[in-house]
Protein backbone atom coordinates (compact mmCIF):
# COMPACT_ATOMS: atom_id res chain seq x y z
CA UNK A 1 0.00 0.00 0.00
CA UNK A 2 1.54 3.55 -0.84
CA UNK A 3 0.87 5.17 2.12
CA UNK A 4 3.63 7.47 1.69
CA UNK A 5 2.75 11.31 0.00
CA UNK A 6 3.42 11.49 -3.55
CA UNK A 7 6.06 14.01 -3.77
CA UNK A 8 9.20 15.47 -5.78
CA UNK A 9 11.16 13.72 -3.42
CA UNK A 10 9.84 10.46 -2.97
CA UNK A 11 9.56 10.32 -6.99
CA UNK A 12 13.03 11.10 -7.17
CA UNK A 13 14.00 8.63 -4.51
CA UNK A 14 11.88 6.29 -6.42
CA UNK A 15 13.57 7.03 -9.58
CA UNK A 16 17.16 6.58 -8.73
CA UNK A 17 16.20 2.70 -7.16
CA UNK A 18 14.79 1.86 -9.92
CA UNK A 19 17.41 3.07 -12.48
CA UNK A 20 20.07 1.74 -9.94
CA UNK A 21 18.34 -1.97 -10.41
CA UNK A 22 18.27 -1.50 -14.10
CA UNK A 23 21.71 -0.41 -14.31
CA UNK A 24 22.89 -2.94 -11.91
CA UNK A 25 21.18 -6.09 -13.80
CA UNK A 26 21.96 -4.34 -17.42
CA UNK A 27 26.03 -3.92 -16.55
CA UNK A 28 25.97 -7.60 -14.50
CA UNK A 29 23.92 -9.92 -16.51
CA UNK A 30 26.06 -9.74 -19.97
CA UNK A 31 28.99 -11.46 -17.74
CA UNK A 32 26.75 -14.75 -17.76
CA UNK A 33 27.36 -16.77 -20.75
CA UNK A 34 29.44 -19.58 -22.36
CA UNK A 35 32.30 -17.20 -22.78
CA UNK A 36 34.08 -15.96 -19.53
CA UNK A 37 34.80 -11.90 -19.69
CA UNK A 38 36.08 -10.32 -16.65
CA UNK A 39 34.04 -6.72 -16.57
CA UNK A 40 37.10 -4.61 -15.89
CA UNK A 41 38.82 -5.83 -18.94
CA UNK A 42 36.02 -5.66 -20.80
CA UNK A 43 35.72 -1.57 -19.61
CA UNK A 44 39.28 -1.33 -20.77
CA UNK A 45 38.60 -2.92 -24.14
CA UNK A 46 40.74 -5.60 -23.97
CA UNK A 47 40.56 -8.53 -26.55
CA UNK A 48 38.09 -10.46 -26.54
CA UNK A 49 36.55 -9.58 -23.25
CA UNK A 50 35.15 -6.13 -24.49
CA UNK A 51 34.08 -7.64 -27.98
CA UNK A 52 32.06 -10.52 -26.20
CA UNK A 53 30.67 -7.44 -23.82
CA UNK A 54 29.72 -5.10 -26.23
CA UNK A 55 29.50 -6.38 -29.23
CA UNK A 56 27.94 -9.77 -28.63
CA UNK A 57 25.89 -9.38 -25.14
CA UNK A 58 24.93 -5.83 -25.11
CA UNK A 59 22.99 -5.63 -28.16
CA UNK A 60 20.62 -8.24 -26.56
CA UNK A 61 21.11 -6.72 -23.31
CA UNK A 62 19.63 -3.26 -24.56
CA UNK A 63 16.50 -5.12 -27.02
CA UNK A 64 15.55 -6.79 -23.78
CA UNK A 65 15.72 -3.87 -21.41
CA UNK A 66 13.82 -1.50 -24.38
CA UNK A 67 10.90 -4.61 -24.56
CA UNK A 68 10.61 -5.02 -20.98
CA UNK A 69 10.83 -1.33 -19.87
CA UNK A 70 8.31 -0.91 -22.92
CA UNK A 71 5.92 -3.72 -22.38
CA UNK A 72 5.53 -2.71 -18.64
CA UNK A 73 4.65 0.64 -19.09
CA UNK A 74 2.53 0.04 -21.54
CA UNK A 75 0.67 -2.55 -19.16
CA UNK A 76 0.25 0.34 -16.58
CA UNK A 77 -1.48 2.65 -19.30
CA UNK A 78 -3.26 -0.32 -20.91
CA UNK A 79 -4.55 -1.30 -17.27
CA UNK A 80 -5.77 3.19 -16.73
CA UNK A 81 -7.59 3.55 -19.57
CA UNK A 82 -8.96 0.58 -20.26
CA UNK A 83 -9.87 0.58 -16.21
CA UNK A 84 -9.01 -2.97 -15.84
CA UNK A 85 -6.47 -4.67 -12.76
CA UNK A 86 -5.82 -7.17 -15.54
CA UNK A 87 -5.31 -5.10 -19.13
CA UNK A 88 -2.31 -6.02 -20.71
CA UNK A 89 -0.41 -4.24 -23.43
CA UNK A 90 -2.26 -7.43 -25.27
CA UNK A 91 -5.56 -7.12 -24.27
CA UNK A 92 -6.46 -5.54 -27.13
CA UNK A 93 -5.32 -8.04 -29.74
CA UNK A 94 -2.26 -6.19 -31.09
CA UNK A 95 0.04 -9.99 -30.13
CA UNK A 96 -1.98 -11.75 -32.01
CA UNK A 97 -2.71 -9.31 -35.24
CA UNK A 98 1.58 -9.13 -34.89
CA UNK A 99 1.62 -12.76 -34.98
CA UNK A 100 -0.83 -13.04 -38.09
CA UNK A 101 1.14 -10.77 -39.68
CA UNK A 102 4.45 -12.88 -38.97
CA UNK A 103 2.67 -16.11 -39.91
CA UNK A 104 1.81 -14.77 -43.28
CA UNK A 105 5.01 -13.15 -43.79
CA UNK A 106 6.80 -16.80 -42.92
CA UNK A 107 4.03 -18.73 -45.12
CA UNK A 108 4.43 -16.55 -48.18
CA UNK A 109 8.04 -16.51 -48.43
CA UNK A 110 8.77 -13.04 -48.05
CA UNK A 111 12.04 -12.88 -46.50
CA UNK A 112 13.48 -9.18 -46.79
CA UNK A 113 11.66 -5.55 -47.28
CA UNK A 114 13.73 -2.72 -47.81
CA UNK A 115 16.88 -4.37 -46.47
CA UNK A 116 15.34 -5.59 -42.90
CA UNK A 117 12.95 -8.70 -42.11
CA UNK A 118 9.47 -8.62 -44.16
CA UNK A 119 8.29 -9.96 -40.95
CA UNK A 120 8.92 -7.01 -38.67
CA UNK A 121 6.56 -5.09 -41.69
CA UNK A 122 3.84 -7.57 -41.73
CA UNK A 123 3.96 -7.85 -37.74
CA UNK A 124 3.50 -4.30 -37.31
CA UNK A 125 0.58 -4.07 -40.18
CA UNK A 126 -1.07 -7.03 -38.60
CA UNK A 127 -1.29 -5.14 -35.26
CA UNK A 128 -2.66 -2.08 -36.72
CA UNK A 129 -4.87 -3.64 -38.59
CA UNK A 130 -6.79 -5.67 -35.53
CA UNK A 131 -6.66 -3.19 -33.67
CA UNK A 132 -8.70 -0.99 -35.97
CA UNK A 133 -10.85 -3.81 -36.39
CA UNK A 134 -10.84 -3.99 -32.06
CA UNK A 135 -11.97 -0.17 -32.38
CA UNK A 136 -14.13 -0.60 -35.74
CA UNK A 137 -16.28 -3.38 -33.77
CA UNK A 138 -16.47 -1.39 -30.41
CA UNK A 139 -17.35 1.71 -31.62
CA UNK A 140 -20.67 3.03 -31.06
CA UNK A 141 -20.83 6.33 -32.88
CA UNK A 142 -18.34 8.67 -31.96
CA UNK A 143 -18.21 7.10 -28.59
CA UNK A 144 -15.93 3.75 -27.67
CA UNK A 145 -16.38 2.34 -24.18
CA UNK A 146 -13.72 0.63 -22.24
CA UNK A 147 -16.23 -2.48 -21.55
CA UNK A 148 -17.25 -3.21 -25.48
CA UNK A 149 -13.34 -2.45 -26.41
CA UNK A 150 -12.47 -4.75 -23.84
CA UNK A 151 -14.97 -7.56 -24.86
CA UNK A 152 -14.12 -6.82 -28.93
CA UNK A 153 -10.50 -7.11 -27.78
CA UNK A 154 -11.22 -10.43 -26.51
CA UNK A 155 -12.79 -11.88 -29.09
CA UNK A 156 -11.25 -10.83 -32.45
CA UNK A 157 -8.32 -11.91 -30.23
CA UNK A 158 -9.72 -15.45 -30.24
CA UNK A 159 -10.51 -15.29 -33.89
CA UNK A 160 -7.07 -14.01 -35.11
CA UNK A 161 -5.65 -16.68 -32.99
CA UNK A 162 -7.80 -19.62 -34.95
CA UNK A 163 -6.31 -18.33 -38.22
CA UNK A 164 -3.12 -18.20 -37.00
CA UNK A 165 -3.79 -22.44 -36.23
CA UNK A 166 -5.21 -22.70 -39.34
CA UNK A 167 -2.18 -21.21 -41.36
CA UNK A 168 0.14 -23.41 -39.23
CA UNK A 169 -1.85 -26.50 -40.13
CA UNK A 170 -1.31 -25.69 -43.87
CA UNK A 171 2.52 -24.46 -43.75
CA UNK A 172 5.78 -26.92 -44.19
CA UNK A 173 7.36 -28.36 -41.92
CA UNK A 174 10.02 -25.97 -42.00
CA UNK A 175 7.78 -22.81 -41.91
CA UNK A 176 5.85 -24.57 -38.94
CA UNK A 177 9.07 -24.53 -36.92
CA UNK A 178 9.88 -20.77 -37.86
CA UNK A 179 5.90 -19.93 -36.93
CA UNK A 180 6.29 -21.67 -33.66
CA UNK A 181 9.48 -19.84 -33.00
CA UNK A 182 8.41 -16.40 -33.59
CA UNK A 183 5.00 -17.41 -31.70
CA UNK A 184 6.47 -18.43 -28.53
CA UNK A 185 8.27 -15.29 -28.16
CA UNK A 186 12.44 -14.12 -28.26
CA UNK A 187 14.97 -12.00 -27.51
CA UNK A 188 16.99 -12.96 -30.37
CA UNK A 189 19.78 -10.18 -31.24
CA UNK A 190 19.17 -7.57 -33.58
CA UNK A 191 21.38 -5.10 -35.82
CA UNK A 192 22.44 -1.93 -34.24
CA UNK A 193 20.00 0.40 -36.91
CA UNK A 194 17.17 -1.26 -35.37
CA UNK A 195 17.65 -1.08 -31.90
CA UNK A 196 18.54 2.62 -32.72
CA UNK A 197 15.02 3.13 -34.48
CA UNK A 198 13.01 0.99 -31.63
CA UNK A 199 14.84 3.06 -29.10
CA UNK A 200 13.57 6.13 -31.03
CA UNK A 201 10.04 4.43 -30.93
CA UNK A 202 10.06 3.53 -27.05
CA UNK A 203 11.78 6.23 -25.48
CA UNK A 204 9.80 9.09 -26.48
CA UNK A 205 7.00 7.79 -26.15
CA UNK A 206 7.80 6.11 -22.63
CA UNK A 207 8.70 9.59 -21.05
CA UNK A 208 5.51 11.37 -22.72
CA UNK A 209 3.63 8.85 -20.70
CA UNK A 210 5.22 9.54 -17.53
CA UNK A 211 5.28 13.31 -18.45
CA UNK A 212 1.03 12.89 -18.85
CA UNK A 213 0.99 10.41 -15.77
CA UNK A 214 -1.63 12.76 -13.36
CA UNK A 215 -4.12 12.62 -16.50
CA UNK A 216 -3.68 8.74 -16.40
CA UNK A 217 -4.31 8.97 -12.58
CA UNK A 218 -7.80 10.91 -13.47
CA UNK A 219 -8.78 8.49 -16.39
CA UNK A 220 -7.80 5.39 -14.30
CA UNK A 221 -11.07 6.76 -11.97
CA UNK A 222 -13.28 7.75 -14.72
CA UNK A 223 -14.11 9.55 -17.69
CA UNK A 224 -16.77 11.87 -16.00
CA UNK A 225 -14.51 12.35 -13.26
CA UNK A 226 -11.64 13.18 -15.38
CA UNK A 227 -14.16 15.36 -17.49
CA UNK A 228 -15.07 17.07 -14.19
CA UNK A 229 -11.74 17.76 -13.55
CA UNK A 230 -11.20 19.48 -16.53
CA UNK A 231 -9.58 17.02 -18.67
CA UNK A 232 -10.92 15.49 -22.06
CA UNK A 233 -11.55 11.63 -21.75
CA UNK A 234 -12.25 11.16 -25.03
CA UNK A 235 -8.94 12.88 -25.83
CA UNK A 236 -6.98 11.16 -23.23
CA UNK A 237 -8.32 7.41 -23.83
CA UNK A 238 -7.41 8.47 -27.88
CA UNK A 239 -3.86 9.27 -26.67
CA UNK A 240 -3.72 6.74 -24.40
CA UNK A 241 -5.11 3.71 -26.94
CA UNK A 242 -2.37 5.36 -30.01
CA UNK A 243 0.53 5.63 -27.66
CA UNK A 244 0.02 2.14 -25.92
CA UNK A 245 -0.21 0.22 -29.32
CA UNK A 246 2.66 2.19 -31.31
CA UNK A 247 4.53 0.87 -28.19
CA UNK A 248 3.46 -2.00 -28.23
CA UNK A 249 3.31 -3.28 -32.05
CA UNK A 250 6.47 -1.89 -32.68
CA UNK A 251 8.20 -4.12 -29.74
CA UNK A 252 6.24 -6.99 -30.30
CA UNK A 253 7.25 -6.85 -34.07
CA UNK A 254 11.01 -7.88 -33.70
CA UNK A 255 10.68 -10.18 -30.19
CA UNK A 256 7.10 -11.90 -30.80
CA UNK A 257 4.60 -11.93 -28.16
CA UNK A 258 6.17 -11.76 -24.43
CA UNK A 259 3.85 -12.53 -21.85
CA UNK A 260 3.35 -11.48 -18.21
CA UNK A 261 6.00 -8.65 -18.31
CA UNK A 262 3.21 -6.53 -18.85
CA UNK A 263 0.72 -7.33 -15.89
CA UNK A 264 3.24 -8.61 -12.83
CA UNK A 265 5.41 -5.68 -13.27
CA UNK A 266 2.59 -2.94 -12.54
CA UNK A 267 0.93 -5.04 -9.89
CA UNK A 268 4.13 -6.01 -8.41
CA UNK A 269 4.94 -1.86 -7.98
CA UNK A 270 1.35 -0.83 -7.46
CA UNK A 271 1.52 -2.95 -3.74
CA UNK A 272 4.48 -0.96 -3.37
CA UNK A 273 4.05 2.31 -4.84
CA UNK A 274 0.38 3.31 -4.59
CA UNK A 275 -1.85 3.90 -7.64
CA UNK A 276 -0.43 7.36 -8.13
CA UNK A 277 1.20 6.81 -12.31
CA UNK A 278 4.29 9.60 -11.56
CA UNK A 279 5.86 6.77 -9.71
CA UNK A 280 3.59 3.40 -11.07
CA UNK A 281 4.81 4.54 -14.55
CA UNK A 282 8.96 5.27 -14.35
CA UNK A 283 9.50 2.71 -11.94
CA UNK A 284 7.27 0.24 -14.22
CA UNK A 285 9.36 1.15 -17.28
CA UNK A 286 12.86 0.80 -15.42
CA UNK A 287 11.78 -2.52 -13.34
CA UNK A 288 10.30 -4.41 -16.50
CA UNK A 289 13.77 -3.60 -18.03
CA UNK A 290 15.08 -5.06 -15.49
CA UNK A 291 13.18 -8.10 -15.55
CA UNK A 292 13.20 -9.15 -18.87
CA UNK A 293 16.82 -8.79 -19.00
CA UNK A 294 16.97 -11.15 -16.07
CA UNK A 295 14.49 -13.30 -17.60
CA UNK A 296 16.88 -13.25 -20.64
CA UNK A 297 19.87 -13.87 -19.23
CA UNK A 298 18.05 -17.30 -17.37
CA UNK A 299 16.73 -18.16 -21.14
CA UNK A 300 19.87 -18.41 -22.55
CA UNK A 301 22.04 -19.39 -20.22
CA UNK A 302 20.40 -22.15 -17.65
CA UNK A 303 20.20 -25.01 -20.31
CA UNK A 304 22.55 -26.29 -23.38
CA UNK A 305 19.88 -24.86 -25.71
CA UNK A 306 18.40 -21.63 -25.39
CA UNK A 307 14.86 -21.19 -24.35
CA UNK A 308 12.31 -18.73 -25.38
CA UNK A 309 12.36 -15.59 -22.80
CA UNK A 310 8.51 -15.67 -22.68
CA UNK A 311 8.50 -19.22 -21.29
CA UNK A 312 11.05 -17.94 -18.52
CA UNK A 313 8.52 -14.68 -17.96
CA UNK A 314 5.53 -16.86 -17.69
CA UNK A 315 7.39 -19.83 -15.47
CA UNK A 316 8.93 -16.66 -13.04
CA UNK A 317 5.55 -14.47 -13.65
CA UNK A 318 2.59 -16.64 -13.57
CA UNK A 319 3.74 -18.03 -9.71
CA UNK A 320 4.10 -14.65 -8.95
CA UNK A 321 1.08 -13.18 -10.08
CA UNK A 322 -0.78 -16.00 -8.19
CA UNK A 323 1.03 -15.48 -4.90
CA UNK A 324 -0.08 -11.59 -5.41
CA UNK A 325 -3.81 -12.59 -5.76
CA UNK A 326 -3.78 -15.16 -3.15
CA UNK A 327 -2.52 -11.54 -1.05
CA UNK A 328 -4.75 -9.63 -2.26
CA UNK A 329 -7.60 -10.33 0.57
CA UNK A 330 -5.99 -8.99 3.23
CA UNK A 331 -4.20 -6.33 1.16
CA UNK A 332 -6.95 -4.54 -0.92
CA UNK A 333 -4.14 -4.43 -3.70
CA UNK A 334 -6.27 -5.52 -6.67
CA UNK B 1 -13.59 36.53 -8.63
CA UNK B 2 -16.42 36.53 -11.16
CA UNK B 3 -19.74 35.44 -9.95
CA UNK B 4 -21.13 32.88 -11.28
CA UNK B 5 -24.57 32.43 -13.23
CA UNK B 6 -25.60 29.68 -15.30
CA UNK B 7 -28.71 30.55 -17.52
CA UNK B 8 -31.00 27.29 -18.87
CA UNK B 9 -33.23 28.14 -21.68
CA UNK B 10 -35.30 25.82 -23.74
CA UNK B 11 -33.38 22.87 -22.60
CA UNK B 12 -34.50 19.51 -24.01
CA UNK B 13 -33.64 16.55 -23.49
CA UNK B 14 -34.06 12.91 -25.83
CA UNK B 15 -32.76 9.59 -25.29
CA UNK B 16 -33.61 7.99 -28.50
CA UNK B 17 -37.53 8.07 -28.40
CA UNK B 18 -37.83 8.97 -24.93
CA UNK B 19 -38.24 13.04 -24.16
CA UNK B 20 -36.41 13.17 -20.49
CA UNK B 21 -36.04 16.60 -20.44
CA UNK B 22 -38.37 19.18 -22.29
CA UNK B 23 -37.93 22.65 -22.52
CA UNK B 24 -35.94 23.07 -19.01
CA UNK B 25 -35.65 27.02 -18.87
CA UNK B 26 -33.99 28.57 -15.23
CA UNK B 27 -31.29 30.14 -14.17
CA UNK B 28 -29.13 29.97 -11.07
CA UNK B 29 -27.05 32.85 -9.17
CA UNK B 30 -24.46 32.55 -6.68
CA UNK B 31 -24.73 32.36 -3.89
CA UNK B 32 -27.49 29.91 -3.79
CA UNK B 33 -28.51 26.72 -1.83
CA UNK B 34 -30.91 24.80 -4.43
CA UNK B 35 -32.62 21.44 -4.20
CA UNK B 36 -33.90 19.50 -7.48
CA UNK B 37 -36.03 17.07 -6.52
CA UNK B 38 -38.45 14.73 -8.11
CA UNK B 39 -39.68 11.12 -8.67
CA UNK B 40 -37.56 8.47 -10.41
CA UNK B 41 -37.09 9.39 -14.36
CA UNK B 42 -37.60 13.24 -14.01
CA UNK B 43 -34.66 13.74 -15.49
CA UNK B 44 -32.88 15.74 -12.80
CA UNK B 45 -29.86 13.86 -13.13
CA UNK B 46 -29.72 14.43 -16.62
CA UNK B 47 -30.35 18.22 -15.70
CA UNK B 48 -27.43 18.57 -13.68
CA UNK B 49 -25.26 16.47 -15.96
CA UNK B 50 -26.07 19.13 -18.65
CA UNK B 51 -25.16 21.94 -16.19
CA UNK B 52 -21.59 20.22 -15.58
CA UNK B 53 -20.58 19.51 -18.90
CA UNK B 54 -20.92 16.25 -19.15
CA UNK B 55 -24.17 15.73 -21.28
CA UNK B 56 -24.77 17.46 -24.34
CA UNK B 57 -28.47 18.47 -24.73
CA UNK B 58 -30.62 17.45 -28.00
CA UNK B 59 -31.32 21.31 -28.34
CA UNK B 60 -31.51 23.88 -26.01
CA UNK B 61 -29.06 26.58 -24.63
CA UNK B 62 -27.02 26.15 -21.85
CA UNK B 63 -24.77 29.40 -20.51
CA UNK B 64 -22.23 29.98 -17.86
CA UNK B 65 -21.55 33.57 -17.14
CA UNK B 66 -23.08 34.22 -21.00
CA UNK B 67 -20.59 31.38 -22.40
CA UNK B 68 -22.53 27.96 -24.28
CA UNK B 69 -20.67 25.60 -21.98
CA UNK B 70 -19.52 23.08 -25.16
CA UNK B 71 -17.21 26.91 -25.58
CA UNK B 72 -15.83 26.43 -22.45
CA UNK B 73 -12.21 25.24 -21.94
CA UNK B 74 -12.69 22.31 -20.03
CA UNK B 75 -9.70 23.50 -17.51
CA UNK B 76 -11.41 26.64 -16.82
CA UNK B 77 -14.93 25.68 -16.65
CA UNK B 78 -13.49 23.30 -14.09
CA UNK B 79 -11.71 25.78 -12.23
CA UNK B 80 -15.37 27.64 -11.45
CA UNK B 81 -17.52 24.45 -11.37
CA UNK B 82 -17.10 21.21 -9.76
CA UNK B 83 -19.20 18.00 -9.82
CA UNK B 84 -20.10 15.45 -7.03
CA UNK B 85 -21.13 12.52 -8.22
CA UNK B 86 -23.27 9.56 -6.70
CA UNK B 87 -21.14 7.33 -5.62
CA UNK B 88 -17.26 6.45 -7.01
CA UNK B 89 -15.86 3.35 -7.66
CA UNK B 90 -11.92 3.13 -8.17
CA UNK B 91 -10.06 -0.47 -9.29
CA UNK B 92 -6.76 1.34 -8.41
CA UNK B 93 -5.38 1.35 -4.68
CA UNK B 94 -4.94 5.59 -4.67
CA UNK B 95 -5.68 6.81 -1.21
CA UNK B 96 -8.57 8.39 0.16
CA UNK B 97 -5.76 12.12 0.02
CA UNK B 98 -4.74 11.09 -3.62
CA UNK B 99 -8.12 11.21 -4.42
CA UNK B 100 -8.50 14.80 -2.95
CA UNK B 101 -5.74 15.76 -4.59
CA UNK B 102 -7.00 15.26 -8.22
CA UNK B 103 -9.27 18.08 -7.44
CA UNK B 104 -6.31 20.16 -7.95
CA UNK B 105 -5.63 18.92 -11.62
CA UNK B 106 -7.28 22.25 -13.44
CA UNK B 107 -4.88 23.92 -11.90
CA UNK B 108 -1.92 21.94 -12.43
CA UNK B 109 0.96 23.57 -13.21
CA UNK B 110 3.87 20.79 -13.11
CA UNK B 111 3.60 17.25 -12.48
CA UNK B 112 3.61 17.81 -8.95
CA UNK B 113 1.53 19.87 -6.18
CA UNK B 114 2.96 23.17 -4.97
CA UNK B 115 1.98 24.21 -1.54
CA UNK B 116 -1.01 26.13 -2.51
CA UNK B 117 -2.02 23.18 -4.28
CA UNK B 118 -1.63 20.96 -0.61
CA UNK B 119 -3.25 23.66 1.32
CA UNK B 120 -6.45 23.81 -0.56
CA UNK B 121 -6.58 20.07 -0.12
CA UNK B 122 -5.93 20.02 4.06
CA UNK B 123 -8.66 23.12 4.22
CA UNK B 124 -10.87 20.73 2.30
CA UNK B 125 -10.38 17.45 4.33
CA UNK B 126 -10.85 19.53 7.60
CA UNK B 127 -14.49 20.61 6.47
CA UNK B 128 -15.33 17.19 5.31
CA UNK B 129 -13.54 15.35 8.63
CA UNK B 130 -12.02 13.35 6.09
CA UNK B 131 -8.07 14.05 8.20
CA UNK B 132 -8.42 10.73 9.99
CA UNK B 133 -8.07 8.67 6.96
CA UNK B 134 -6.24 10.73 4.57
CA UNK B 135 -3.71 7.78 4.26
CA UNK B 136 -6.23 4.74 4.02
CA UNK B 137 -6.51 3.21 0.43
CA UNK B 138 -10.44 4.98 -0.71
CA UNK B 139 -11.46 1.18 -1.65
CA UNK B 140 -11.41 0.24 2.15
CA UNK B 141 -13.23 2.96 3.54
CA UNK B 142 -17.46 2.91 4.30
CA UNK B 143 -19.50 4.46 1.70
CA UNK B 144 -20.10 7.61 3.80
CA UNK B 145 -16.23 8.19 4.27
CA UNK B 146 -16.10 7.62 0.94
CA UNK B 147 -18.52 9.91 -0.60
CA UNK B 148 -17.09 12.64 1.88
CA UNK B 149 -13.49 11.86 0.46
CA UNK B 150 -15.10 12.39 -3.25
CA UNK B 151 -16.89 15.55 -1.66
CA UNK B 152 -13.59 16.84 -0.28
CA UNK B 153 -12.05 16.40 -4.09
CA UNK B 154 -14.79 18.88 -5.61
CA UNK B 155 -14.10 21.29 -2.87
CA UNK B 156 -10.43 21.00 -3.53
CA UNK B 157 -11.22 22.67 -6.87
CA UNK B 158 -11.89 25.48 -4.73
CA UNK B 159 -15.28 26.10 -7.08
CA UNK B 160 -17.39 28.73 -7.22
CA UNK B 161 -20.30 26.53 -8.14
CA UNK B 162 -20.58 22.84 -6.68
CA UNK B 163 -23.08 20.22 -8.17
CA UNK B 164 -23.75 17.36 -6.27
CA UNK B 165 -26.30 14.34 -7.45
CA UNK B 166 -27.59 13.39 -4.67
CA UNK B 167 -24.91 13.11 -2.67
CA UNK B 168 -25.68 11.67 0.54
CA UNK B 169 -27.94 8.27 -0.79
CA UNK B 170 -25.32 5.89 0.89
CA UNK B 171 -24.96 7.85 3.98
CA UNK B 172 -26.24 7.36 7.55
CA UNK B 173 -28.17 10.06 9.25
CA UNK B 174 -25.77 11.85 11.27
CA UNK B 175 -23.40 12.28 7.90
CA UNK B 176 -26.95 13.35 5.45
CA UNK B 177 -27.12 15.98 8.36
CA UNK B 178 -23.50 17.30 8.33
CA UNK B 179 -22.73 16.92 4.48
CA UNK B 180 -25.93 19.24 4.17
CA UNK B 181 -24.65 21.38 6.74
CA UNK B 182 -21.74 22.03 5.04
CA UNK B 183 -23.69 22.55 1.24
CA UNK B 184 -25.76 25.33 3.67
CA UNK B 185 -22.37 26.58 5.18
CA UNK B 186 -20.21 26.85 1.85
CA UNK B 187 -23.70 28.51 0.32
CA UNK B 188 -23.59 31.03 2.89
CA UNK B 189 -19.82 31.49 2.43
CA UNK B 190 -20.71 32.42 -1.30
CA UNK B 191 -20.74 29.38 -3.41
CA UNK B 192 -23.80 28.52 -5.58
CA UNK B 193 -25.22 24.73 -4.87
CA UNK B 194 -27.34 22.76 -6.66
CA UNK B 195 -27.72 19.08 -5.25
CA UNK B 196 -30.22 16.59 -6.62
CA UNK B 197 -31.75 14.96 -3.94
CA UNK B 198 -35.06 12.45 -3.20
CA UNK B 199 -34.96 13.72 0.34
CA UNK B 200 -37.77 15.61 1.04
CA UNK B 201 -36.88 16.67 4.46
CA UNK B 202 -33.67 17.55 3.32
CA UNK B 203 -34.59 20.15 0.69
CA UNK B 204 -36.72 21.82 2.69
CA UNK B 205 -34.89 22.25 5.61
CA UNK B 206 -31.46 23.33 3.50
CA UNK B 207 -32.36 24.96 0.83
CA UNK B 208 -32.89 28.59 -0.14
CA UNK B 209 -34.86 26.99 -2.77
CA UNK B 210 -36.37 23.86 -4.11
CA UNK B 211 -37.20 23.12 -8.07
CA UNK B 212 -39.58 20.55 -8.70
CA UNK B 213 -38.74 18.46 -12.02
CA UNK B 214 -41.86 16.04 -13.14
CA UNK B 215 -41.61 13.95 -16.53
CA UNK B 216 -38.76 16.51 -17.22
CA UNK B 217 -40.65 19.36 -16.84
CA UNK B 218 -40.31 21.97 -14.18
CA UNK B 219 -43.53 22.76 -11.85
CA UNK B 220 -42.26 24.34 -9.30
CA UNK B 221 -39.11 26.38 -8.57
CA UNK B 222 -39.61 28.62 -5.45
CA UNK B 223 -39.01 28.70 -1.49
CA UNK B 224 -39.04 25.20 0.19
CA UNK B 225 -42.54 25.71 1.88
CA UNK B 226 -44.07 27.02 -1.31
CA UNK B 227 -42.40 24.33 -3.58
CA UNK B 228 -43.82 21.79 -1.31
CA UNK B 229 -47.21 21.70 -0.76
CA UNK B 230 -48.47 18.94 -0.04
CA UNK B 231 -50.67 19.30 -2.76
CA UNK B 232 -47.83 19.78 -4.90
CA UNK B 233 -46.26 16.42 -3.13
CA UNK B 234 -49.20 14.57 -3.59
CA UNK B 235 -49.79 15.29 -7.79
CA UNK B 236 -46.05 14.93 -8.33
CA UNK B 237 -44.47 11.96 -6.15
CA UNK B 238 -48.07 10.67 -5.63
CA UNK B 239 -47.37 10.47 -1.50
CA UNK B 240 -49.77 12.35 1.04
CA UNK B 241 -47.86 14.49 3.67
CA UNK B 242 -48.80 16.87 5.94
CA UNK B 243 -46.24 19.63 7.11
CA UNK B 244 -45.71 19.31 10.72
CA UNK B 245 -44.43 21.85 13.17
CA UNK B 246 -42.57 20.66 16.58
CA UNK B 247 -42.39 22.75 19.59
CA UNK B 248 -39.34 24.67 18.95
CA UNK B 249 -40.68 25.38 15.50
CA UNK B 250 -38.62 22.99 13.16
CA UNK B 251 -41.06 22.40 10.65
CA UNK B 252 -40.68 19.06 8.66
CA UNK B 253 -42.72 16.70 6.18
CA UNK B 254 -44.63 14.19 7.51
CA UNK B 255 -45.29 11.12 5.12
CA UNK B 256 -48.92 9.44 5.23
CA UNK B 257 -52.08 10.34 6.50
Amino acid sequence: MGTNQVTAGRAFRVLVFSVAVMAAVAVLTPLAGPARVDLAKAFKGVWPDAQVYFDVRWPRTLLALLTGGGLAIAGVLFQAVLRDPLATPYTLGISSGASLGAVVAIVTGFHTFGGLPALWFAAFAGSAATLALVLGVAAEGKRVSSFTLLLSGITINGIVMSVIMLLHNLASVQQSFAIVHWLMGNIDPVGKPTLAALAAIVLPISFWLCLRARHWNLIAVGEEWAAARGASPRRLLLEGYIAGSALTAALTAITGPIGFVGLVVPHALRLKLGGDHRLLMPASFFIGAAFLVLCDTVARSVMPVELPVSVITALAGGPFFIMLLRSRRKSLWL
Amino acid sequence: MSAVRFELSGISMRYGAAEVLHQVNLSFDQPEMVALTGPNGAGKSTLLGIMSGLRQASSGRCLLNGTELSRWNRRDFATLVSVVPQSLKIDFPFTAEQVVLMGRTPYAGGLFENEQDWTAVRRAMELTDTLDFAQRDFRALSGGERQRVVLASALAQEPQALLLDEPTTFLDLKHQLSIYSLLRDLSRAGLLVVAVTHDLNLAASYSDRVIVLQRGRVVADSEPCAALTPERILAVFGVETTWLRSPAGNSWIAYGH
